[in-house]
């Protein structure tokens, strides 16, 4: 098994596999105790659109996917402030429309299209040392922002209106927290592709909210948790020789399930 | 004795608020002096609520000045004490009930993971004040209704705040810790202005010392005399109840 990890691709899927757990846990968090996962999960998809540019004008691809995710998360931002009650039909139309756009301009692009079902079922054994490299400096940019923000951000997700008496930036925070959500979303889609992204996001910080005694137990140990599947579901894929993603979104599953099981066996035998 | 008691902390001057072209509140002038201990009742969906939410800046009036301590209510907004009548966040929110009176303590600077050490002993006595210090390391969604309320209190009063707004304080506690609760906030009372919500006019008590009367129009009275008329202009004349002026309760019967 240890030869294994002496495969540059193996050492880089590791390293990716655990920027993209940390950012998962941290973000993740946020978003579940937010109640904002079909947010995250509008610009999850419409960051498709993104893809679609970057194939149609040949541009490089994790930039222009940045910034497009980035633009999508400050229109939400923007949209999700001025009319809260109507946020999900927001989310669900620029949801529909990025994805859309990214077929069409997949579609008009000349050449291959061998590459893009890596964008949705991810591809964890290509990553190549240039994202490895980007995802170190998303990441410490991810774990600086949380810290420093933290308390604010657990005032605006817990009481959003105590927290805007107390003078907490809470407009600023919301802007802060959408980008950062975009930022996660296009670092994982290389690793874990867009179908699966969600499950990174919300599988371990949905467990760990309702064992936890606050926002920092909670974003720490999901990262733990995460890195566990990504790493487990790793070595399980390439032993049977099965889709990566996939792998690791149904180790956090049978994990997910066991977890609920004993939380709910635990809840019946106080009683 | 001088006392500064003349000074005004909180003004609408000719305020009107609508919500999506519903008007909620027209034509409010109201003057809050310090140290002034105030209940604000009226019918459900009178404008209770949205009068506290105006004085704190939450809402923007349509028309019409606020000020609180004397400037615009988002500038002062963080000199005041608010218990809303839940916090937003729901009950699964993994949060301690020492951490949730910390968020009290937050300003506009206060940044990083960590509470300081000031800030945590502030929080404790809070607790200890509203005894609920044993409580501390409890997940907030663990409690009762009553003991989240005395929580939502404490995180209010962490702030020394000098003017500080209750949002039916008084719902899910029972008798005896309604009483000791109105204690507590008559002891507060020495050192801030305190404006609290009913729906329940039974719960008056001796300690209030003005009254203002919700239903769209604002009504302000100094020393709780209500009477008949005021109780008919705010409920209707549809049921009975228990008014307490003066400490002395009284039914009144609206006519059948």
């Amino acid at each position: 098994m240890l030869e294994l990890f002496n495969f540059p691709f193996f050492q880089n899927a590791v390293i990716a596999g655990i920027f993209v757990s940390i950012a998962c846990g941290l973000i993740g968090s946020l978003v579940v105790v937010n109640r904002s996962v079909f947010l995250a999960g509008g610009i999850a998809h419409a960051a498709y659109g993104g893809v679609g540019l970057a194939f149609f004008f040949a541009l490089p691809a994790f930039p222009t996917i940045v910034i497009f995710s980035v633009a999508i998360a400050l229109i939400m931002a923007g949209l999700s402030l001025e009319k809260r009650e109507r946020t999900d039909a927001i989310i669900g139309v620029l949801w529909a429309i990025g994805m859309a756009m990214g077929i069409i301009l997949i579609d008009l692009s000349p050449g291959y299209n061998v590459d893009l079902m890596s964008y949705l079922f991810g591809s964890i054994l290509t990553v190549p040392d240039s994202d490895v490299k980007l995802m170190a400096i998303l990441n410490l940019m991810i774990i600086g922002i949380v810290s420093f923000y933290y308390k604010d951000f657990i005032a605006i997700s817990y009481d959003r209106e105590f927290a805007k008496v107390r003078g907490v930036p809470v407009v600023r925070l919301h802007f802060i927290f959408l980008i950062m959500v975009a930022i996660c979303v296009v670092m994982t889609i290389r690793a874990v592709g867009l179908i699966l992204i969600m499950a990174l996001m919300t599988i371990a910080p949905f467990l760990l909210e309702q064992v936890s005694k606050s926002l920092l137990q909670m974003m720490m140990l999901s990262c733990v948790l995460n890195i566990l599947f990504v790493l487990s579901g790793l070595l399980i894929s390439y032993y049977l020789d099965l889709t990566s993603g996939a792998t690791i979104i149904l180790v956090a599953g049978v994990f997910f399930i066991i977890f609920q099981g004993v939380l709910k066996l635990i809840h019946l035998t106080r009683r | 004795m001088k006392d500064d008691g003349d000074k005004c902390v909180l003004e609408f001057q000719g305020v009107d608020f609508s919500f999506n072209s519903a008007k909620v509140l027209v034509d409010v002038n109201l003057k809050i002096y310090k140290r002034d201990f105030v209940a604000i009742i009226g019918p459900n969906g009178g404008g209770k609520t949205t009068l506290v939410k105006l004085a704190l800046g939450l809402l923007k009036p349509d028309r019409g000045q606020i000020y609180l301590l004397g400037k615009e209510p988002s500038k002062t907004c963080h000199l005041a004490g608010y218990m809303p009548q839940y916090a937003t966040g729901e009950k699964g929110f993994p949060i301690t009930v020492l951490d949730n009176v910390l968020l009290g303590t937050l300003d506009a600077n206060s940044k990083g993971i960590f509470f300081s050490k000031e800030a945590i002993e502030k929080a404790r006595a809070a607790l200890s004040l509203v005894g609920m210090d044993e409580f501390r390391d409890k997940r907030i969604g663990d409690l009762s209704g009553g003991q989240v309320q005395r929580v939502l209190l404490a995180r209010a009063i962490v702030s020394d705040p000098e003017i500080l707004f209750l949002d039916e304080p008084m719902a899910n506690i029972d008798i005896s810790g309604q009483c000791k609760l109105f204690d507590l906030m008559a002891d507060l009372n020495n050192k801030m202005t305190i404006c609290f919500v009913t729906h329940d006019i039974g719960l008056l008590s001796q300690y209030v010392k003005s009254v203002i009367c919700v239903n769209q129009k604002v009504h302000f009275h100094k020393a709780p005399k209500i009477t008949k008329d005021v109780a008919k202009l705010l409920m209707g004349e549809t049921c009975p109840m228990e008014l307490i002026a003066h400490g002395v309760p009284h039914r009144v019967l609206g006519s059948h």
